[in-house]
């Protein structure tokens, strides 16, 4: 076992594990993988890389380049709730810089962080094709159009809301 | 009296405004008046400035009415919009609504007017009628019809299909597919999504024709995680195509044998770019790969591939249902067939417009856009994606076609316009160029990975007014190494919207007053 693999508890070892055997261990799927590993742990511990790599048969090498080449793997927990906002052209024409100003305002954090009480985590992404109804926004896979300050924190407070209930 | 039905678009831009919400205001309210109706999740017609967008079906046809709120239902029934009755939000009969009336439909033709995930809806719209002719004919002849069509790649380099296809159909190899490339991630574009969303079976329709025509017996979509939607909608659609006999190894009793399947991509640009999907697609960094070799001949696992856009396997069932000379006969010169363009940004009436080419930037741009959301003076429009020109009101008299386009130092793309007023910045735009390349650039080559970041120093230091004459000609220079030296069109393009930006707004690249005084 490689060392950063103690680190795992034994519900995370065997959930990967299942993981990559339900996809045969073929290399080609190891994004597939990482995407379901993911999902099932919250993110990808660092113990996750040399297993996930042994059992495909390549090198840790390979499995970590894979890793930091995709925006969308994270190597920690995001928040409970995930917000992705537009910073590509058709949202900056509708004045997404401003909200982007905003949002880190308001919530008191950078882009790619998370707030101190673990609730959201601000992210940029670059188009989510709803271009025509910019500046657009996504927050835990569901998207959001003409989102300006004020719907912006509307959307914060119902967190606010359903996490005090 | 039969049920009333009614369309409430399940699109994620309609749900993204509400339309969710309003399907469940209009169940809720039905119910409380003891009203039977069927609401039906239909894609979206792509008159998005509309959206949510509620049909009702009546005697003389769909009635439309939008932008409606949750808060607007109860009105709505009491103005007997079930009967098509008049209302504040009412625009009569959808079909006749100018924006959509005015358009060639042949791609979108089905879709927002049907139910995504109903094979009998597809069927009963002329869904499928282009594979069952495919059916009938040798892959060559097939491969000849696209061909014939003039149709292009409408990914955005515009390569010819059909010459794609042969190209793959004449390579020998045990094991060929079939790789849609649904990365879509051009600002500016949705059509991909759109249709995956609301017509999932038209592009099954065509990538099963090309496999057919090439001998490619499995196929991939690509698609990207940001888009979630149409992921769900597209696996599912093809379980029920497989279960129906439209896939798998005898579809629909002929003995010729077509699979799919749907691969999810991770957040990164490069991947749309084909090499680097496929090295995505195979486990692996999405790093560019030198070409030659082709694709078509070396493709996914090294065996002969077909690549190509959403919107262009879904243009050729109509090809192969009305024949080649009917796709044909729309377009001008070298541009064949229809490009559903795509309204976005700071724009009225944004949406999907899918007209043949030759309409140009001002009819888009005005008579199906209305100018500005803002109400501000237009001043630019990007078209085609990060990687495309910014044009100035001056050039919106240019024609919507390959050649016209190139030969103004822009490009067409995958369709996607996007409006700015007179409050753009353009030095920020160009700036902004650079950085997406610096952020996205798979690393390969030095002109892109470095290029890039220098790009937006340079840019820096222009708009500080440090050596500003010497400045510019270090940019120039810069986006001329880039446009030489870069491996693919990441590196090679980013120069495009950065010098159409310097050529066609140099007052936006004067020294800046502000900064120079923080400076002094
Ligand atoms: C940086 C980059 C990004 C690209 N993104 C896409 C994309 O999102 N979708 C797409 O279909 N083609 C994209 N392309 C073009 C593809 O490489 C390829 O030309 C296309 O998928 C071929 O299909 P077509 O002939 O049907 O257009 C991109 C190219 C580059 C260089
Ligand atoms: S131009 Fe950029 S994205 Fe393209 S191969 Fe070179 S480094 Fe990669
Ligand atoms: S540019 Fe923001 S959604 Fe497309």
């Amino acid at each position: 076992m490689h060392p950063a693999e103690r680190g795992l508890d034994e519900d995370s070892l065997a959930a990967i594990d299942a993981i990559t055997a339900r996809h045969g261990n073929r290399p080609d799927a190891l994004i597939e993988i990482y995407h379901e590993v993911q999902e099932a742990l919250g993110h990808i511990p660092e113990g996750a890389l040399p297993r996930i790599a042994r059992a495909l048969n390549i090198s840790r090498a390979e499995a970590r380049g894979v890793f930091t080449f995709y925006h969308d793997f994270r190597d920690r927990p995001a928040g409970r709730h995930v917000i992705k906002l537009c910073r590509a052209e058709a949202c900056q024409s509708m004045g997404c810089r401003s909200l982007e100003a905003h949002a880190k305002q308001r919530l008191g954090i950078g882009m790619g962080e998370t707030t101190g009480d673990g609730e959201v985590t601000l992210e940029a992404v670059y188009c989510l094709g709803n271009c025509a109804l910019s500046p657009a926004v996504m927050i835990d896979g569901r998207l959001y159009g003409r989102v300006d300050a004020t719907r912006f924190d509307a959307l914060v407070d119902e967190f606010k809301r359903r996490a005090a209930s | 009296m039969a049920a009333a039905r009614i369309y409430v678009p399940g699109d994620s831009a309609a749900c993204s405004v509400g339309a969710d919400e309003v399907a469940a205001a209009i169940a809720a309210e039905a119910a409380a008046r003891g009203i039977t109706l069927t609401i039906v999740r239909n894609g979206s017609r792509g008159l998005l400035y509309l959206e949510p967008l509620v049909e009702v079906a009546t005697l003389e046809g769909r009635v439309a009415y939008g932008p409606v709120t949750a808060a607007d239902v109860p009105g709505l029934f009491d103005a007997g919009f079930l009967e098509g009755g008049a209302h504040p939000l009412g625009h009569g009969l959808t079909e006749e609504i100018p924006y959509l009336k005015n358009q060639e439909r042949l791609t979108f033709a089905r879709c927002g007017i049907i139910d995504p995930l109903s094979l009998d809806e597809f069927i009963a719209h002329g869904g499928y009628a282009g594979l069952r002719h495919a059916l009938e004919l040798a892959p060559a002849d097939i491969v000849a019809e696209v061909a014939a069509s003039g149709l292009r790649g409408r990914g955005g380099a515009g390569f010819p299909t059909g010459i794609k296809w042969k190209t793959v159909l004449d390579a020998v190899a045990d094991q060929k597919y079939v790789c849609c490339n649904a990365d879509e991630g051009d600002s500016g574009t949705f059509a991909d999504r759109m249709l995956m969303e609301g017509d999932p079976f038209a592009l099954i329709e065509g990538m099963t024709i090309a496999g057919i025509a090439t001998g490619a017996t499995q196929g991939f979509i690509y698609i990207r995680s940001e888009y979630p939607d149409a992921i769900r909608v597209m696996k599912q659609a093809i379980a029920m195509a497989e279960a129906a006999g439209w896939l798998g190894d005898d579809i629909q009793g002929s003995g010729r044998r077509f699979r799919l399947a749907v691969r999810v991509g991770a957040g990164a640009y490069i991947c749309g770019e084909e090499t680097a999907m496929l090295e995505s697609l195979e486990g692996r960094r999405g790093m560019v790969r030198p070409k030659p070799p082709l694709p078509a001949l070396e493709g996914l696992f090294g065996k002969p591939t077909v690549i190509n856009n959403v919107l262009s396997f879904a243009a050729v069932p109509t090809i192969l249902e009305r024949g080649a000379k009917f796709y044909a006969d729309f377009g001008m010169g070298r541009s064949r067939g229809t490009l559903p363009f795509q309204l976005a940004g700071n724009i009225k009436r944004g949406g999907l417009v899918e007209k043949a080419f030759g309409v140009t930037l001002a009819e888009l741009v005005y008579d199906f856009g209305g100018g500005t959301a803002s109400g501000r003076p237009a001043r630019a429009v990007q078209m085609g994606g990060p990687l495309g020109a910014y044009l100035p009101v001056s050039l919106f008299t240019l024609q919507q076609d390959y050649e016209t386009f190139a030969e103004n130092g822009a490009m067409v793309g995958h369709g996607g316009l996007v409006l700015f007023d007179d409050t753009v910045d353009m030095l920020e735009q160009a700036r902004f160029a650079m950085e997406f390349c610096a952020v996205e650039s798979c690393g390969k080559c030095t002109p892109c990975r470095i290029g890039s970041i220098r790009g937006v120093e340079v840019i820096d230091r222009i708009a500080a007014g440090i050596d500003h004459k010497r400045n510019l000609d270090v940019l120039t220079d810069l986006c001329e190494t880039m446009t030489d030296g870069s491996l693919c069109a990441m590196g090679g393009l980013t120069p495009m919207p950065v010098m159409s930006a310097l050529k066609h707004f140099p007052e936006d690249f004067e020294p800046r007053r502000a900064t120079l005084d923080a400076a002094e």
